[in-house]
């Protein structure tokens, strides 16, 4: 049955800061760029910052981990008379493509009128987050899993795509054709961290930082922030954008992944996946669209091999054939046509978390609502719907749909 | 191509680097190894296990507890290759395991694995448990090739 809320609000605005390598935003503070993020999301959006009167996070604001900012100090900070939202989605990541659906609880409960999500993170030596599991001090919970030498994000996920190429035959082939195919769409975008061609001998040669996966399987450690503002549809009337309205989104998961990564106790078959199952099945029923409806898939990308599995959680293709379908070409967009490749619906044609920026899956969101726009860089051709998720990570995770006005 | 590595023996990372905490949940398990005996936690009503240790059981809610001996062995579930010793960053191959462990059905351990090179660690090798000195007088489970 279709969502009682579907297409009753809109993303309006959208801004950011420059990206940063990790560490080089210093002496900026979080709460400055925290600030032009906002202030820019405002004025693409055509309001001021004083009507925003709501805030809806995800990760705790910070990524869980980094220096945070909350609401008392944005309001102090930029001038923000009143508010009458402020939530959060609970857990990391995964909730960046949920939070606008936050948002829409408190517009659609009359909470507030203009809601900012935002998302700020500077790495400082003190704050890494590809270090971070390892360099937290032990818990009750984490000596279950940090003595392995588990440090990180990505190392706790070389061991699910470990189980993925077992069961389903995949390869690195695959996870080379994620970082390629999203790297042919970053040449043209002048803040994208990394934006030179990637050839196969340049992807082989990296060092492996926990085998199977490689550096560039790696997301870029990335500083800078990034805001979006969310209204009613109605009031999206007098903002500057066309608005990208708000299809589908949904936020949660199952038990079965639950704490996932944190835990390692996943049962097959979610142990070789996102996670994303149980959302992706509830988006798709909110909105009564399939993956292959979708005109762009914008898929958290903090690792190569995760992509894959979303792309079999959503449905894109059929589970433990994310290999075949990637080495199809499918991820691929197509500058000549704007459309994508042998059947397949393009796949973050900003360039994702590994290769433009890693602001926590806030870019996809950007991404998602400049595509339904039509103002995107790499414009997708005719694009009705654009699909955005966060996580995988511990519960929850998300998934998001906006649809063109 | 997918490239085949060569990394060399694996090794536990050093024991003196590492450090854990406990609660009242997960003292148990802790206390078990201390006397080199691998245990898991297992519901007193229902039987089912559960790692890391937690307050409910989440099939049944019983918060009563046992802790069996277990055969100190294990099935490799999954694992990564990892090169450099995440303490100080030097050069130490290490392959991090996820382990099924023996007679607790659905339990899992994480660990390291020894007495072999990295890259014959494979999914589905049988392990067996060896003990590692930690900071602290507490004990860790690691693991060596059966
Ligand atoms: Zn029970």
């Amino acid at each position: 049955m279709a969502w009682v809320n579907q297409d009753k609000c809109a993303i309006v605005g959208v801004g950011a800061t420059d990206y940063y390598v990790r560490g080089k935003s210093w002496p900026r503070t979080i709460n400055d760029m925290a600030g032009e993020a906002i202030l820019n999301a405002c004025a693409d959006a055509g309001i001021s910052v004083k009507d925003i009167d709501g805030f809806a996070y995800y990760s705790t604001a910070g990524a869980g981990y980094l220096d945070k900012f909350d609401t008392a100090s944005l309001m102090e900070t930029l001038g923000i008379p009143h508010i009458g939202f402020s939530a959060t989605l609970t857990s990391g990541g995964g909730g960046v493509a949920g939070a606008p659906g936050l948002a829409v609880a408190g517009l659609m409960n009359e909470d507030c009128k203009y809601v900012v999500t935002i998302m700020a993170l500077q790495q400082l030596p003190q704050h890494r987050l590809g270090v971070v599991f390892g360099a937290a001090a032990p818990s009750p919970e984490n000596s279950f899993l940090q003595p392995s030498g588990l440090v990180g994000p990505g190392h706790l996920m070389s061991v699910l795509a470990r189980r993925h190429m077992h069961l389903y035959g995949t390869t690195r082939e695959a996870f080379k054709e994620v970082v390629q195919a999203t790297r042919a769409n970053t040449h043209n975008r002048p803040k994208a961290v990394r934006k030179d061609p990637l050839t196969d001998e340049q992807y082989w040669g990296q060092p492996m930082l926990a085998d199977p996966l490689c550096r560039l399987d790696f997301c870029l450690e990335t500083d800078g922030a990034v805001a979006i503002i969310t209204t009613t549809t109605e009031r999206a009337k007098d903002c500057r954008h066309a608005p990208a309205l708000i299809h589908g989104c949904t936020h949660g998961g199952q038990r079965e992944w639950g704490r996932a990564f944190a835990w390692m106790g996943m049962p097959d078959p979610h142990f070789a996946s996102s996670g994303h199952k149980y959302v992706a099945d509830r988006l798709w029923e909110q909105t009564g669209l399939s993956a292959k409806d979708m005109d762009v898939a914008l898929i958290y990308d903090h690792f190569s091999a995760m992509v894959l599995m979303q792309l079999e959680d959503y449905g894109f293709c059929e589970k433990g054939e994310a290999n075949d379908y990637a080495l199809a070409g499918k991820l691929r967009y197509d500058p000549a046509t704007g459309c994508g490749v042998n059947g397949g619906v393009p796949v973050n044609t900003h360039g994702g978390n590994l290769n433009e920026a890693y602001i926590i899956g806030m870019t996809h969101v950007v991404e998602a609502v400049e595509q339904v726009r039509g103002t995107a860089i790499n414009q997708v051709k005719d694009a009705e719907f654009a699909l955005a998720t966060g996580g995988p990570a511990s519960l929850p995770v998300s998934g998001l749909v906006l649809r063109k006005a | 191509m997918t490239t085949t590595l060569t990394y060399g023996p694996a090794r536990a990372l050093p024991g003196e680097q590492i450090a854990i905490t406990t609660n009242p949940d997960t003292e148990p398990f802790w206390l078990a190894a201390k006397e080199h005996r691998l245990t898991a936690c297992q519901c007193a009503d229902c039987g089912h296990f559960r790692m890391p240790p937690s307050p409910y059981c989440p099939e049944c809610q019983s918060t009563a507890k046992q802790w069996p001996t277990l055969p100190g062995t294990a099935t490799v579930f999954s694992f990564a290759i990892c090169t450099k010793n995440p303490k100080n960053g030097e050069d130490y191959v290490y392959v991090p395991v996820v382990v099924d462990l023996d007679g607790a059905p659905g339990a899992r351990l994480n660990a390291n694995v020894s007495g072999c090179d990295a890259e014959d660690v494979h999914i589905g090798m049988k392990v067996a448990v060896d003990w590692t000195d930690i900071k602290d007088g507490w004990v860790l489970p690691n693991f060596r090739k059966a």
